[in-house]
Order: structure tokens, then C-alpha cells, then sequence
């Protein structure tokens, strides 16, 4: 629709897509370089500063993290958390959704207002942190899974699809005599899984990337996340002012810190593709409604 | 406002009208019709009677000196000594300023960045570029912070790291960026735009979409250029956009993000890598001060809800429509 006759408004484009382009590539320029370093020998990253291709291919920095019992451990820990939180989060956040979405049942609209609320206000980082202590759920995982087992946002999003579906679908349901988990089980759910796909995916990625909650409630280092094991790879000894690492610790080689940075990041660049093909109408979704 | 509780205990005190039995009885078949409507709520209404209304009750520790021992409710009440130990606490200017800054700079260069950034991407009509620039740019908002902080440990390491050679050898320089509290706000800057940019021109690309087309060929016909369109169609298109995407960012203004900052910070930029959030922990967590760590945490979401109702009010007051 936009017509380009002038001369400046080709050599605008002709910038701009330069422009775009150098962005796009800046952009991933560290993670080239990640994944380059990861690669190569120790001599070679000591010796050359920047590369993206090694000219000496290695595979010595991920046979070394992978015989490294607590790096198994906390991979290990990591992908397990993450699959039972996933898990948690999608059942609570579905079965929390369903009655919700009844607008005829009695209690609903204090409850929404109370959810509504939980999102404007939180107890903070304190008092939450006593309340896992005195649930006795310090340096147990089930603390990074359940403070955060509801998101009162995805909550609404997903009580307002269920909303939207054909109210029919239910209605001659009931006729054949289902009960409502029978409805919600047999006829949302299989209608639902593309959001849910999309929700679950968001999970995963948030409990996998999550920092604060182990730093907060896993002083054990034996139990640490991949998250806490990257920080104290990475960290280099000296800037580690701040507590909770280990004493014993004696800082990594540098393609150590590349091989664990790739680990870290790998099964998000993995699922990227499938949270690329659904985000950006979720996140509207979201921004409308919630 | 005891007062006023007192006065109004004697009529309260009357019988409350009682409901027609009726009524209950209609509850009571309601409730035994759904029953299993309700049993599917429960697991949901016991996590957020746990995990979010229990720890606001623990807000209360704020105004007590919480004992562990004697619990959230046996611990005696103090009052407001707390937040007046943390007003007439040096420490409360170096915070609060090191927060302003890092929000400000945060607000006049990233937020900026992403209307620009969503501004450029609009103009490209090679949708292969548009959509191969778009995936790249989505990336990193993704990645974890520690991953974030790492790249940033390994570019700019010491002696080592690339960009830490690049920059210095272009300044003739011989910085060290991860330490010198001088380039704690830079580097956290830019992480920011780097995470977050692309991410953010998300939602300005979808209001972008909406602006009415046929206003951009009535403009080229009265003979206005490329910027003169941006200027005069464009922006004032996304312009409700812009101001409610404003607001939320001011709103969460003071939340300076805890994992970035804590990540970021080490020995020897604390004086200006401080903010609300890495103190509470600092002070809470680390040294045990429960009750005054709590009334900080409250302090600032006090001020966040403030700023944002009165950056809301604000947008309505200059006829624009607000967030709520």
C-alpha cells in the first residue's frame, strides 16, 4: 500500500534493512560465540579472544562437565522439577479454571476478586520466604514448584477460553448424561490443547530458568538447581561478594563455563520454534484480558 | 477509626436479619448440584489461601519484631518503628536513588529503543527479513538471567573477554567493566535492551498493524515524506499504546528486577548496585532482619501501586484513555 518513488525513501529502506540486519546478528553474536568457545580447546580460547568457528574442534569441555557428578545432579534436578512443576501448574491452573468459567455459580465473582487482587498485591520476598520455612519446604524442591503453582494471569486467560467455547458442546453432553469432570476431561480438554500446549511450554520455560526461588530456599548446594550451578561456573571467584557459594569451590577453566552456558540454554533454543509459533498471540491475549 | 469501629459494634450486634430459610436451603441444593464444581476449585482456592493470602498476613510482621519462635502472630507489635529505622537509615537515600536511576534510565533509553525498534521493523516490507530480524531479536527475552550474566561475565572478562578488549583498545583504556562502579548502570542497561528490546516490540508491532492504511496514501498524495508519516500518522496511531505500555512501566518502576541486579552485583559495585530488591534479601535473608526487611519490601509496594494509579490519573487528566 505504501508507495516508495523517492530516492530517499529507497535509500531509508536500503539502511534500514542494513540496520535490522547488524541488530539481528548482534543479537546472536554471543551465542555464536558460546557455542564456538564450547567447542574448542583451552589453548585456543586463552589465545584467540574472539572466534565462531574453532580451528581446533574439542570436545573436552562437555566430557569433562558431564563426568562432573554435581553438574549431572543438577541437570538431573532441573529437567525433573521442570517436568512435575509443568505438570503441577497445568492441573491446578485447569481444574482452578473450569468451575470459574460456570457463570452461574455461587462464590465465583469473590473468588475472581480475590485472584484479581493476588496480582496487584503480594506478601514479597519475606514473608513468603518464613511461609516456606514454617511449611518445613526449605532445601525441599517442592519449593520451587508450588509458591508459584497458579499464575493468576494464565488463570483468567485460560477461565476465558473455557468461557468462550460453544456453550452446546456442554449442554448436549449433560444430555447424555456426563458429569462435569466428565465434560471438562472428555470435551475442554481435547479443545484446549493448543492453549494448554502454549501455557505448558511458558511453564517450563519459567521454572527452568527460575533463580530466585532456588537461591532463596535451597541452601544445600548438593541439591542446586542449573541455574545455581551456571552462577557459580561463571561467576569468576573474586566477584563473588555476595554469599551462597560454596567454599570449596575452585573456579572452572573457561570452556568449562561455554559448555554449561550451551547446556543451559539448549532446550530453550530447542522449544523456541513451538513458543515462537504461539507467544505472540498469547501475550496479546493476555494484555486484552488480563 | 477505633472510634468508628465502636459506634457501629452496637447495631452490628443485633441479630443480623436472618435468611429466609429458603434461601439456604436453595444454597444448599446449589452447592449439592455442584459439588463437584466445588471440589475441582479446592486444590485452587488452598494454594491461594496459602501462598498468597498467608504471606500478606505475614505483612504484618512489618509493624512487629518477629521472633521465629513466637510466630507471625505471638510476635509483639512495634508500630512504625521499622519503616522510621529505614527513613533515617543512610542506607534509604543510596537505595532510593540507585533505584531512580537504574528505572529512569531504563524508561528514557530501552523504552524508547523498543518504539524505535518496532518503528523500523514496521517500515520493512521484505517479509522475509522482517520475520528472520523478528525471530533473532525474541531470543534472548527467553533466557534466564544467569544466563544473561554469564555471557556478560565471558564478553567482559577481565584481561580476556572480548568486548572487554574490544572497548578498551578503541578508548585506549584499561577498564574493568565488571568491577568499576562507573559501568555497573551501563552494563545493566544494556543487558536490558538487549533481553528485552526485541521482545517488547511485540505489542507496538500489533498496534502498528492497526493503524488505518488509507490515511498513509491521503499523506502521499499531499506530498508528505517518509518521517513526516511517521510523525504525523504513525505515532499519534500507537499513541494509547504507548501510554498504557508507559504506565505499566512505571508502575513497575521501583521493580528493578531482583535476579538481574543480584546477579550483577558483587564486592565492589555495591554502592550503586543496591536497590529495594537486592537489600531486602541482603538484610532479610542473609542477616535475619525479618520484620525490617519486610517493612522495605512493603515500602516499596506501597509506592509502586501509588505510581502507578498516579501515572493513570495523569493519562486520564490529559484526556487520554488510562489503563482502568
Amino acid at each position: 500500500m505504501k508507495i516508495h518513488n523517492t530516492t530517499g525513501g529507497r535509500i531509508f529502506d536500503a539502511a534500514n534493512y542494513v540496520f535490522l540486519t547488524v541488530i539481528g546478528v548482534l543479537t546472536l553474536l554471543p551465542f555464536v560465540y558460546v557455542f564456538a568457545g564450547s567447542f574448542a580447546t583451552e589453548a585456543e580460547i586463552t589465545r584467540r579472544a574472539f572466534f565462531v568457528w574453532p580451528e581446533q574442534f574439542s570436545l573436552g569441555s562437555y566430557e569433562y562437565i558431564f563426568s562432573t557428578p554435581a553438574f549431572i545432579r543438577a541437570l538431573v534436578t532441573t529437567v525433573l522439577v521442570t517436568v512435575v512443576g509443568t505438570v503441577v501448574q497445568l492441573i491446578l491452573t485447569v481444574t482452578m479454571a473450569y468451575p470459574l468459567a460456570k457463570r452461574n455459580l455461587r462464590g465465583r465473582q469473590l473468588i475472581l476478586s480475590l485472584v484479581v487482587f493476588a496480582m496487584v498485591f503480594s506478601g514479597g520476598m519475606i514473608p513468603t520466604f518464613l511461609l516456606i520455612k514454617d511449611l518445613g519446604l526449605l532445601n525441599s524442591y517442592w519449593a520451587l514448584i508450588l509458591p508459584a503453582a497458579i499464575n493468576p494471569f494464565s488463570l483468567i486467560i485460560i477461565k476465558n477460553f473455557f468461557q468462550e467455547l460453544p456453550q452446546e458442546l456442554e449442554e448436549s453432553a449433560k444430555m447424555d448424561g456426563a458429569t462435569e469432570v466428565g465434560i471438562l476431561w472428555r470435551i475442554l480438554l481435547p479443545l484446549s490443547k493448543p492453549v494448554l500446549a502454549t501455557f505448558a511450554l511458558f511453564y517450563a520455560v519459567g521454572i527452568w530458568n527460575d533463580f530466585m526461588s532456588p537461591l532463596l530456599y535451597l541452601s544445600d548446594n548438593s541439591k542446586w538447581t542449573l541455574q545455581m550451578y551456571l552462577r557459580q561456573v561463571t561467576a569468576s571467584s573474586d566477584l563473588l561478594g555476595t554469599g551462597n557459594v560454596d567454599p570449596n569451590y575452585i573456579p572452572p577453566e573457561q570452556g568449562i563455563k561455554f559448555a554449561v552456558i550451551v547446556v543451559a540454554t539448549l532446550p530453550i533454543l530447542i522449544f523456541y520454534p513451538f513458543l515462537q509459533k504461539h507467544f505472540a498471540k498469547g501475550m496479546l491475549i493476555g494484555s486484552v484480558k488480563g | 477509626m477505633t472510634t468508628s469501629t465502636v459506634d457501629v459494634k452496637a447495631p452490628e450486634q443485633a441479630p443480623p436479619p436472618a435468611p429466609a430459610p429458603g434461601r439456604r436451603r436453595r444454597f444448599a441444593v446449589h452447592f449439592a448440584h455442584y459439588k463437584w464444581l466445588y471440589l475441582l476449585l479446592l486444590p485452587g482456592v488452598v494454594y491461594f489461601a496459602v501462598f498468597r493470602y498467608a504471606p500478606m498476613y505475614g505483612v504484618s510482621i512489618a509493624f512487629k519484631d518477629y521472633v521465629p519462635f513466637l510466630g507471625v502472630n505471638g510476635s509483639p507489635w512495634v508500630g512504625f518503628q521499622h519503616f522510621q529505622d529505614f527513613f533515617s537509615n543512610p542506607d534509604f537515600g543510596r537505595l532510593l536513588g540507585n533505584t531512580l536511576i537504574l528505572a529512569f534510565l531504563n524508561l528514557g533509553i530501552a523504552f524508547p529503543l523498543t518504539i524505535v525498534l518496532a518503528l523500523l521493523l514496521n517500515e520493512v516490507r521484505l517479509s522475509i527479513l522482517k520475520r528472520t530480524v523478528q525471530t533473532l531479536v525474541y531470543i534472548p527475552h527467553f533466557l534466564s538471567w544467569t544466563i544473561v550474566a554469564s555471557l556478560s561475565f565471558l564478553l567482559f572478562a577481565l584481561d580476556f573477554g572480548p568486548l572487554f578488549l574490544f572497548i578498551n583498545s578503541v578508548l585506549g583504556t584499561d577498564i574493568d567493566f565488571l568491577s568499576d562502579p562507573a559501568w555497573f548502570r551501563p552494563l545493566i542497561v544494556l543487558q536490558e535492551i538487549w533481553k528485552n528490546t526485541g521482545w517488547g516490540t511485540i505489542i507496538f508491532l500489533a498496534a502498528l498493524a492497526t493503524v488505518d492504511q488509507d490515511q498513509y496514501e491521503a499523506a502521499i498524495i499531499d506530498g508528505a515524506g517518509r518521517f513526516r508519516r511517521v510523525w504525523h500518522i504513525t505515532l499519534p496511531g500507537i499513541r494509547s499504546t504507548i501510554i498504557v505500555m508507559l504506565i505499566l512501566a512505571i508502575g513497575q518502576m521501583l521493580n528493578t528486577g531482583f535476579e538481574q541486579i543480584y546477579l550483577m552485583t558483587n564486592a565492589l559495585n555495591r554502592s550503586v548496585a543496591d536497590v529495594f530488591d537486592t537489600y531486602v534479601y541482603f538484610v532479610g535473608i542473609t542477616q535475619g532482619a525479618y520484620s525490617y526487611s519486610t517493612a522495605v519490601g512493603l515500602f516499596k509496594s506501597l509506592v509502586g501501586i501509588v505510581l502507578i494509579f498516579g501515572t493513570n490519573w495523569l493519562a486520564k487528566r490529559f484526556n487520554q484513555s488510562g489503563l482502568f
